[in-house]
């Protein structure tokens, strides 16, 4: 025990209006910490539902650091479970996707389990008769997570037995997956194959934080957008003609400050916000012939166009995912330690919409966000001196406050110049709150 | 003009060693206006458009990767990584002289470093190969990375 165990009063000092303690990113106490309650007690992204579609598909992932496996139970619902065997401890499926059948097997010792976690068999089970095994959490089966909610596909979990509701805990920002649910003609979302899956040597806030910071897109990737913009000009392009895909993906990371100052950063309470109020870089895209006419035929005209009038750029989920409506990608910024994040990123297929969609939002994918973008390797560049960079001692806060305002009430939606760091702000604000609610010990500050 | 396979096979690591040395204008040289370089994500992936590859590049994205290699504020290459190719002899699969159409299969051990760091990356790469004025050329060439669904940190040149 540290000096932030129990004790929530030291936990919400690492958080000031202006500014953050280092330990936040580098304090291996503080990361063991936000596993044990903000991701117990915040709903995480689990997976999407059409990864398992059939009855007795599954998917390894965790939730902060705990190894669960979601699953389709035969009633056709999606189950959420710890991985772990009651019995010994073993990882009862460790493949990233698979099919059960009717039950989980352990394959240390058989013992058996139907697909919502409930005890199905255990080989010669007349030696334990009379011994009590019906009274221990051994007897029960597999543990399920606390809570699940499948919202239009995507599935959240919530460790915690009681807690906060899902509808609370998200609200209005519900409103950013409903615009890339609705981007397709059904209604519906499939996932397009596996992840990228990218390891950071940092901390996992850097990344969220990352989402809606608005002054780093120009500086960071002049590199590899400012020298794309400059070899289409050496070709003979001028700023108006026709890009192709990968120029109109590329191209707006180059965009003046004033664009992000006017794109808007909106709030919502529980440390979820997005940049992009009012366009995006993800606003100038090519039409793809024959898609408005089916997004007009499933829902009309004026629904059609309010639908791809939102081009909302990063919708963060607090406490670990961001969403891009626009080209429907997700991507979980998976805690590892204090210093290790592993990123995946997935993209999903509008159902019904023309297959041009899926390519571009593949490209994106592969461009931006791989282990071999060009974007993505200056962006872990930074994170990654942070991190070593947080070492010095003398100075140990980092710095939140542009366009830092007194009081700020987080628990109202608003809409600010898109070059604030409200959100920054808000994700701190919710991260205490959720540190500290199940904290024991001394009385948290406020 | 006759290609013979040590013409093939020379041509291979010859590419390998432009890459090792960082002579990217001569490589460039190499392929053909419409060429990709394809690196797969999934194992044995057949879609390179409608799900993610960790590449799919034409000629317009590696002449950017290249550039960008050596730009002023491409701050992660500074300092710049190197890398390795230690190759196997190349299989000669396909030798089509009507079809004008050479397919080569070649193991690799690839190792990038940079810093305190580095890291070995087993692949095996298939050329698609062409003459062009008597020349050989890459119309495409495709990396399959031993590993392809392991979490990577950066890999910030060219296996």
């Amino acid at each position: 025990m540290g000096r932030y165990t129990d004790n929530p009063q030291a936990v919400a000092a690492l958080v000031r209006g202006r500014e953050v303690h280092r330990d936040v990113y580098i304090d291996p106490e503080v990361f063991r910490l936000e596993m044990k309650h903000l991701f117990a007690n915040a709903w995480v992204f689990v997976g999407h539902d059409s990864q398992t579609p059939n009855k007795g598909d599954y998917f390894t992932t965790q939730v902060g650091d705990q190894p669960v496996i979601m699953v389709r139970h035969t009633d056709n619902e999606i189950k959420v479970l710890y991985n772990r065997c009651p019995h010994k401890g073993t990882k009862i499926a460790i493949d990233r996707t698979g099919n059960t059948g009717k039950f989980f097997r352990c394959p240390y010792h058989a013992w058996s389990f139907k697909t919502d976690g409930c005890l199905l068999a255990i080989p010669l089970k007349k030696g334990y008769e009379g011994t009590g095994l019906e009274d221990q959490k051994t007897g029960n089966g597999m543990k399920a997570v606390g809570a699940v909610h499948n919202y239009r596909g995507f599935v959240f979990a919530r460790l915690a037995e009681e807690g906060i509701s899902f509808e609370e805990f998200f609200g209005g920002a519900l409103s950013s997956l409903d615009n890339m649910i609705d981007r397709s003609p059904a209604g519906r979302l499939e996932v397009a194959g596996p992840p990228l899956r990218y390891m950071h040597q940092c901390n996992w806030k850097m990344l969220v934080e990352n989402q809606t910071d608005t002054c780093h897109p120009m500086v960071a990737h002049e590199s590899s957008a400012g020298t794309a913009v400059r070899i289409w000009k050496e070709l003979g392009y001028s700023e108006d003609d026709p890009k192709p895909p990968a120029m109109e993906i590329i191209a707006p990371f180059m965009s003046p400050y004033e664009f992000f100052e006017n794109m808007g950063i909106r709030t919502w309470p529980n440390g979820h916000g997005h940049t992009g109020v009012h366009h995006s870089i993800h606003s100038d895209y090519s039409a793809i012939p024959g898609y408005f006419e089916k997004l007009v035929d499933a829902y009309g005209e004026d629904k059609a166009k309010a639908i791809l009038a939102e081009n909302r750029h990063n919708t963060v989920y607090f406490p670990n995912i961001m969403i891009k409506g626009p080209i429907q990608q997700l991507r979980v910024f998976i805690p590892l330690a204090a210093d290790k994040t592993l990123v995946e990123s997935y993209i999903y297929r509008l159902v019904d919409a023309p297959d041009e969609l899926t390519a571009r939002t593949a490209m994106y994918n592969r461009m931006i966000n791989a282990p071999t973008s060009i974007v993505g390797h200056d962006d872990l560049e930074m994170y990654e001196r942070a991190q070593e960079g947080l070492h010095v001692d003398g100075l140990e806060w980092v710095n939140v406050q542009r366009l830092y305002e007194e009081d700020e009430d987080f628990d109202e939606e608003r809409v600010e110049n898109g070059t604030t760091e409200r959100q920054m702000r808000n994700q701190f604000h919710a991260w205490v709150r959720f540190m500290t609610a199940d904290m024991g010990g001394k009385e948290a500050a406020e | 003009m006759t290609i013979t396979r040590d013409d093939l096979i020379d041509f291979i690591y010859a590419e390998a060693r432009m890459l090792d040395e960082g002579r990217y204008d001569d490589w460039l040289d190499l392929w053909l206006p419409d060429g990709h370089y394809w690196m797969p994500l999934d194992w044995k992936q057949e879609d390179p458009l409608h799900v993610t590859s960790l590449l799919y590049e034409d000629m317009f994205m590696l002449k950017l990767r290249v550039e960008r290699l050596n730009g002023a504020r491409t701050f992660s290459q500074k300092p710049k990584s190197r890398c390795h190719h230690v190759i196997q002899r190349p299989f000669v699969d396909e030798m089509d002289e009507g079809a004008d159409r050479y397919v080569t299969n070649t193991s690799m051990h690839y190792v990038e470093t940079r810093l305190d760091d580095q890291f070995l990356l087993a692949l095996t790469a298939t050329h698609e190969l062409t003459l062009v004025d008597g020349k050989l050329r890459i119309a495409n060439k495709r990396v399959d990375l031993l590993n392809c669904d392991a979490a990577f940190g950066n890999i910030q040149l060219l296996p």
